[in-house]
């Protein structure tokens, strides 16, 4: 049975309320929008590399509770850390979101785990992988992406997820 | 239990909540075996009816039925099953032509759902009549089944697009209405009540505006006809569509009401069996209506599953359905108005039982997640009405929109629910 009260504990309220990294970035490298049509959700999210690490980033947009919290989550945990490294960690997330990642086993979820709930809610995956989707689009310098059609993360996962 | 044990539990087939004058919602409650589920640990408190209503257990009952003793083809052979299921077909048809009030049983034509028959009015009337230049007359709280069809006809014939917009509440502008009348105008396509908002469309006025300028009025009735009495022949609509499934009746089966003789000149949507009297390659006679429009096998238990649930609501009575959703309205109002941080969106003077609402710093999204919580359902989103979220400038609400069976204790869970989805995000 899904465990709402789970998914809505301290951490994930606490960075809705105070997101981190919020705002716009001046002269970043790559930057992608992310759209959920169906909620309405909607994100930005730019990033600067320096050679191959993440050395700023920031997000913007109008969403619910969990893509928030994901997308404050998301980006403190790849600042500083290399592109390949971030690749790596949003292929554990999509994995973890869609209950495919065995969250006992090696990974660097880390903290991020307080998302792992919501694998047992269909309608709100999407919510909670926006802004990852979002981030793999900037890195690939993709303009735009979505939650719809070939990116649905209840058909076709991205890469192995 | 078997079909004929079940019905024998039942005394009637209109269930027991007409078994008395005054209108009780706990036995109407409990002809509906579904608002006895629990969901998380708590009792059901179902609030999602403008999306789908619930079947009452006569409705279930006569579907079991049907199936189990009266299925075969219709229209066809000549043995008995198939006889017995093509009366009991159109005798769906006459209660449901009753239950509109249409003057003529072959006026009502089953479609699967009110986009099915709005798409067949823009098929069979729009592509056949509508031309280059001509115009169509839309309203801003339409929903998306009632826009796209005729945006494919307007990009497929250069036909024009008009929008009647709305004031803060809801509230269609009548007078700007009036303004977008033309030459050119053919066709007003206006839903009746709203299904984002809850405004109940002065149709009436409408229709006889429209029709004093020669033009014909779909009204898509999905959203009134399971809560106001609807007289087809009182509105004098050209067109009426409605879906089973927010009438109590099963997924699968809708009504298109159109004037007989509109019928008649309009060309069919699908071709196929039983629309057809003589097949040949050199020439193909189609049928009489309602038939022209029925191609292939119907949905023949769906259809009389439908008769079955109107015979439900007549029952019960339209009228004593719409006072008590009323109270229901005017219960949920009062409360939701007095709470700090709850918007409520859509205040027509003239409203059906749908409430939209925001609360402050919380996402619909999360506030239909953290209600479900509690076992309440609420619908979340654009309600497939992206136009009117445009106007309001949200890109989505919570809604809780009532049927006859909610109770006013279902209200209090829903203002306990907001209360503590609040707290939550305090």
């Amino acid at each position: 049975m899904a465990d709402y009260k789970a998914l809505y504990q301290e951490v994930i309220l606490d960075h809705n309320k105070r997101p981190r990294n919020f705002g716009t970035l001046e002269n970043a490298s790559h930057h992608a929008e992310g759209h959920n049509p169906l909620c309405g959700d909607h994100i930005s999210v730019a990033l600067s590399l320096d050679r191959e690490c993440i050395e700023r980033i920031a997000f913007q947009g109008e969403s619910c509770a969990i893509c928030k919290a994901s997308a404050s989550m998301m980006t403190s945990a790849v600042k500083g850390k290399t592109r390949a490294d971030a690749e790596i960690l949003i292929q554990e997330f999509l994995a973890m979101a869609t209950g495919k990642l065995n969250l006992d086993g090696p990974n660097h979820i880390g903290r991020l785990a307080v998302f792992a709930g919501v694998c047992n809610l269909p309608t709100r995956v999407k919510c909670a992988i926006l802004p990852w989707h979002t981030l793999h689009a900037a890195f690939n310098s993709v303009a735009s992406t979505s939650t719809e059609a070939e990116k649905d993360p209840m058909h076709a996962p991205i890469g192995n997820a | 239990m078997n079909a004929r044990q079940a019905e024998l539990t039942r005394p009637s087939l209109t269930g027991t909540a007409a078994a008395t004058g005054a209108f009780d919602v706990e036995r109407v409650r409990a002809d509906f075996p579904i608002l006895q589920l629990r969901i998380e640990g708590k009792p059901l408190v179902y609030l999602d009816n403008a999306a789908s209503s619930q079947m009452p257990q006569p409705v279930i009952d006569r579907l079991l039925r049907y199936q189990t003793t009266q299925h075969a083809n219709i229209h066809r052979a000549v043995h008995t099953l198939s006889e017995v299921a093509t009366a009991e077909f159109e005798q769906a048809r006459r209660k449901l032509q009753r239950f509109i009030n249409a003057p003529e049983e072959r006026e009502v034509i089953f479609t699967s759902g009110t986009t099915d028959a709005i798409n067949l009015v823009m098929h069979g009337y729009g592509r056949k009549f509508i031309k280059a230049g001509d115009e169509i007359i839309l309203t801003t709280l339409e929903h998306h089944s009632n826009i796209v069809p005729w945006q494919m006809l307007a990009e497929e014939t250069g036909a024009k697009i008009r929008v009647v917009p709305i004031n803060d509440a809801g509230e269609l502008l009548i007078d700007e209405y009036e303004n977008l009348f033309n030459e050119r105008t053919k066709l007003v396509g206006v839903m009746h009540v709203s299904n984002a908002l809850g405004s109940i469309n002065p149709v009436k006025q409408m229709i006889a505006f429209a029709h004093a300028h020669g033009v014909r009025v779909l009204v898509d009735g999905a959203q009134a006809v399971p809560h106001l009495q609807v007289d087809v022949q009182d509105l004098d609509c050209d067109f009426y569509t409605f879906s089973g499934h927010k009438l109590c009746g099963p997924t699968g089966i809708g009504v298109l009401y159109g004037k007989a003789a509109l019928l008649e000149k309009m060309q069919p949507f699908k071709g196929g069996g039983d629309m057809i009297l003589s097949v040949s390659f050199e020439k193909t006679v189609y049928n009489t209506i309602p038939h022209k429009f029925e191609a292939g096998t119907p949905p023949i238990a769906a259809a009389i599953g439908l008769g079955a649930a109107v015979d439900y609501l007549s029952a019960i009575g339209m009228e004593v359905i719409a006072a008590h959703e009323l109270d229901l309205l005017n219960y949920a109002t009062e409360q939701m108005t007095r709470m700090p941080g709850v918007r409520i969106i859509g205040t027509a003077r003239n409203k059906a039982a749908v409430i939209s609402f925001t609360v402050d710093g919380v996402h619909p999204h999360d506030v239909g997640t953290l209600l479900n919580q509690e076992g309440i359902a609420v619908r979340t989103g654009h309600h497939c009405a992206q136009p009117v979220m445009q106007r309001f400038k949200v890109p989505a609400t919570s809604r809780a929109s009532f049927a006859f069976y909610n109770n006013m204790a279902e209200v209090d869970a829903l203002i306990a629910g907001i209360r503590s989805v609040q707290k939550v995000f305090a």
